[in-house]
C-alpha cells in the first residue's frame, strides 16, 4: 500500500495504491488525518482508482474521513471507484453519504 | 462430508498477517478456477475475519489464528477461521449489520454482513473466554473445461 498526495488551491487529493485492510487503513487514516488538520482543505479527495482490494476497514475509513470533513465545514469525494468494490460499496449504505464516484464517472464538485 | 483437498494454516495475531492469510487462502483456491469476482469475495470474506480475530478476539494480545480450508464435491470450498480469544457473548447480536463494539477505531459493523453476502451460508460458534470460529461455504460456478 502506497498514497500519494497534493494539495491545490484547498483541495487534498490522496490517491491510495494497493490494499485496504484494516492493517493499512491505519496507516492512510494517520497520514490522511495530520494533513487535514495541518492545512484544513474544503475538500478531501480519496482517489480509489489504483485500490486492489478493500474490505470492511476501507468503509471506516471513508466514514470516519467524511466525519472529520464534517467537522471542519469541509466536504469528502472518494473518486474513481473500481468496479470490484461495488458491491461492498452497496451493502455498506455509504451510497446515501452521496460521497461515491465510480470510476469514468464525473460529477460537479460542490 | 467427502473432502477432496484440505489445508490449515496458522498465524500470530498481527495485523500485517491479514495480507497474507487472505492471499494464502485464495492461492489455494485457485486450482478450481474460480472467477476474479469469486476470488475477490473469498479474500474479503476471510479478510473479515481474520480481521475480527486481531481487532476483537485478541484485542489486547497476541494469540494464534489458524484457518482451515477444505474442497468438498460441487466446487465447493468450506473456509474456517479460528481464534481462542474472548469469544462472542451474543453471536446473533454481533451478526447484525451496523452492530460493533468497537466504534470509536472505526469499525463499520460491517464484518459479518460482508461475510454473509459473499459467500454461501456462514456458521459462527463461540465460547466467551475460549474462543470464536467461523465456518464459510462458498459454492463456484463451473466453467467449462476442454479438458
Ligand atoms: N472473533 C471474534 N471474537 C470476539 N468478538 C468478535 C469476533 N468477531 C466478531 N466479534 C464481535 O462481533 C461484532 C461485529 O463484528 P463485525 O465484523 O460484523 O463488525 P466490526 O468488526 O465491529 O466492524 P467491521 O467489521 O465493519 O470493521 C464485533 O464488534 C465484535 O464485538
Ligand atoms: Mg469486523
Amino acid at each position: 500500500m502506497k498514497t500519494s498526495v497534493t494539495l491545490d488551491d484547498g483541495v487534498l487529493t490522496v490517491k491510495i495504491c494497493g490494499e485496504i485492510d484494516h492493517h493499512t487503513a491505519a496507516l492512510v487514516r494517520k497520514e490522511t488525518d495530520t494533513l487535514i488538520q495541518q492545512k484544513r482543505p474544503r475538500e478531501l479527495i480519496l482517489d480509489f482508482s489504483s485500490v486492489t482490494f478493500m474490505d470492511s476497514s476501507g468503509i471506516g475509513l471513508i466514514m470516519g474521513r467524511y466525519r472529520i470533513m464534517g467537522l471542519f465545514g469541509g466536504y469528502l469525494r472518494v473518486v474513481n471507484v473500481p468496479e470490484n468494490l461495488e458491491k461492498l460499496m452497496i451493502l455498506s449504505g455509504l451510497g446515501a453519504l452521496k460521497v461515491i464516484e465510480r470510476r469514468g464517472e464525473m460529477r460537479e464538485s460542490a | 462430508m467427502k473432502v477432496l483437498n484440505e489445508m490449515e494454516f496458522s498465524f500470530e495475531s498481527r495485523s500485517s498477517n491479514e495480507s497474507f492469510a487472505r492471499s494464502a487462502v485464495s492461492s489455494f483456491v485457485a486450482q478450481l478456477d474460480p472467477t476474479i469476482s469469486e476470488l475477490n469475495e473469498i479474500r474479503t470474506a476471510v479478510s473479515e475475519a481474520v480481521t475480527n480475530c486481531i481487532v476483537h478476539a485478541y484485542k489486547n494480545e497476541i494469540g494464534r489464528i489458524s484457518v482451515t480450508v477444505k474442497i468438498v464435491p460441487e466446487n465447493t470450498v468450506v473456509i474456517k477461521v479460528r481464534d481462542s480469544g474472548c469469544g462472542i457473548e451474543n453471536i446473533q447480536q454481533a451478526m447484525e449489520p451496523l452492530f460493533t463494539t468497537a466504534p470509536g477505531e472505526e469499525r463499520a459493523g460491517l464484518g459479518f454482513a460482508v461475510m454473509q453476502s459473499f459467500t454461501d451460508r456462514i456458521s459462527v460458534r463461540s465460547k466467551p473466554g475460549k474462543g470464536t470460529s467461523v465456518t464459510m461455504r462458498k459454492a463456484l460456478s463451473r466453467r467449462v473445461s476442454n479438458g
